[in-house]
């Protein structure tokens, strides 16, 4: 018998390795963890830590040299269009297509993900994201703030049950960058979807974040909460949270304050 | 095929037609080479043959409905392969490929836009060739559709081959989707018999659709004969031709997804 939906995790990962050649070190090395639905966690790391090929394996994007990844309760070597339908990713380092507007690239995407009723739920998410008056713009010709927002409003277009966010308020002012982390803390309670999030802002982690997952050289080196984090390592932001781990460095070896 | 695949497809169409309206040098582009081409022939034969009701008239025609069609051919597979590339070029194919579109659905929405560019690109040089040269396309008879499709197809069949080594060699083959077919054309017996070839090169002509395309559209021009073993070749070798492709094209997906190359195609 199927598991319960809210039994079965938003994402499991099973000892997922990925090699992009034989010879290679592993840019993803033994990697699991299973995270429940409706939870927010951080994928953190350093340059080369194994985030971006990590969420390319979630979504399907690239296939791991060994181990398994399930979201939504779908094997994504088997199943993964079935998932992908019920998931989205938004990344400021995947563009939108700038000649389309705003209003032909959602549709586009309402199309994709057979969204119904495409037309209101394009205006409601429009509203909610303050884009209404942005709508026949192009979307090339959009400030950093108003591009983040419209790929915020693309990844959300199929209502996902599970969002990946590769770096969502990179290149935004602080004020833009914190609309986008409280709009999304209020989504989350709203919708209980699950977001797994990779970002460089250890402010945006502890503050979105209820699990953080740490990796450097494709490994998982330390895991919990953010408050979990900062006892562990005696700190009192994650920023230095993050260069600890970065750097190697255990409790005992940080200097005191 | 389901409602929500159809609804997929159409979503990739409409983003085109989208891109289309707010471009028009791309709608120029379209027509451009066709009905330069035309313009050229066109002159040519007329300098050749003299515009009379001749036999050599008739070779005019037959000279004019090899222009006309192989730019079916050329813009079919033109169609297919830049539409993708457009997606390369605008950085948006991370998103198409983690959308629930199947590949099978790109690649029908690719063919779909190809037909649009061919019907937009071909339709004014078929209506010049007749305002200009007095060459109708319709002369041929109804079987024009089937030598229409017949050609549409072997450019699928080329554009698979050439999409293919994109998700191979990324950027460095771009190039391929303008110059693949026209490498081609001296094997597609567009302009002259079969016959006309050497006897070794021959079985390379014969094992492309488009020959046996342009030796029934002189069959059906000179004569008023339908050469249905002709018709039938071409079809069966689309089939063989589109199937290889397919599967050339499906294989290089997946090594693309195993390489990581879908991260950054185009780079």
């Amino acid at each position: 018998m199927d598991k319960p939906a809210k039994t079965v995790p938003a994402i499991l990962a099973e000892a997922l390795t990925k090699r992009y050649a034989p010879d290679a070190p592993p840019a993803v090395d033994g990697l699991g963890f299973s995270m429940p639905r409706g939870a927010t966690w951080g994928l953190l790391g350093g340059n080369g830590a194994g985030k971006t090929t990590t969420i390319a394996m979630l979504l399907g994007l690239l296939v791991p040299s060994s181990g398994r990844v399930a979201c939504l309760g779908h094997d994504m070597a088997r199943d993964r269009f079935a998932a992908l339908a019920r998931m989205n990713f938004s990344s400021p380092y995947i563009a939108l297509p700038s000649r389309l507007s705003v209003a032909e690239n959602l549709r586009v995407y309402a199309h994709l993900y057979d969204v119904p009723r495409a037309e209101a739920r394009i205006a409601e998410l429009a509203a909610q994201l303050q884009l209404t008056e942005l709508l026949d713009r192009p979307a090339g010709n959009l400030s950093a703030g108003q591009k983040t927002r419209v790929a915020l409003a693309k990844s959300l277009v199929n209502r996902p049950e599970l969002l990946l966010l590769d770096e969502p308020t990179a290149s935004l002012d602080p004020d833009t960058g914190d609309w986008v982390r409280s709009w999304l803390e209020r989504y989350r309670a709203e919708s209980g979807c699950a977001i797994l999030l990779a970002s460089h802002n250890m402010g945006e982690v502890e503050r979105l974040c209820d699990h953080v997952l740490m990796l450097k050289q494709g490994r998982v080196v330390d895991q919990g909460s953010p408050a979990a984090l900062l006892e562990k390592y005696g700190r009192d932001d994650m920023e230095e949270v993050f260069l600890d781990i970065a750097r190697g460095r255990q409790r005992e070896e940080v200097p005191a304050q | 095929m389901n409602r929500a695949a159809l609804r997929r497809i159409w979503g990739l169409i409409y983003r085109h037609l989208a891109l289309y309206r707010r471009s028009w040098p791309r709608v120029l582009e379209l027509m451009y080479w066709p009905v330069l081409q035309m313009v050229v022939w066109g002159f040519v034969t007329a300098y050749l043959a003299g515009v009379q009701n001749n036999v050599t008239s008739v070779a005019a025609g037959v000279l004019l409905g090899g222009v006309l069609l192989w730019e079916v051919a050329l813009r079919s597979q033109m169609g297919f392969s830049i539409s993708f590339l457009e997606e390369i070029w605008s950085r948006n194919l991370g998103h198409v490929f983690v959308s629930p579109l199947r590949p099978r659905e790109l690649v029908a929405g690719l063919m779909g836009m190809s037909v649009i560019r061919v019907l937009v690109g071909v339709t004014p040089a078929a209506l010049l060739a007749w305002a200009l040269y007095g060459f109708g396309i319709l002369r041929l008879g109804p079987v024009v559709v089937a030598f229409f499709a017949a050609l549409l197809m072997m450019g699928w069949a080329v554009a698979l081959g050439v999409t293919s080594l994109i998700l191979r060699y990324g950027a460095g083959a771009e190039a391929l989707a303008w110059s693949v077919l026209f490498g081609l054309t001296p094997f597609a017996a567009v302009f002259y018999p079969v016959a006309i070839l050497p006897a070794w090169l021959q079985p390379v002509a014969l094992a492309l659709p488009a020959s046996h395309v342009f030796e029934g559209m002189r069959a059906a021009l000179l004569h008023g004969e339908i050469e249905w073993g002709h018709l039938a070749a071409a079809f069966a070798l689309d089939g063989v031709w589109l199937a290889l492709m397919a599967w050339v094209f499906m294989r290089q997906f997946q090594s693309a997804r195993v390489r990581g190359a879908l991260l950054n195609i185009g780079e």
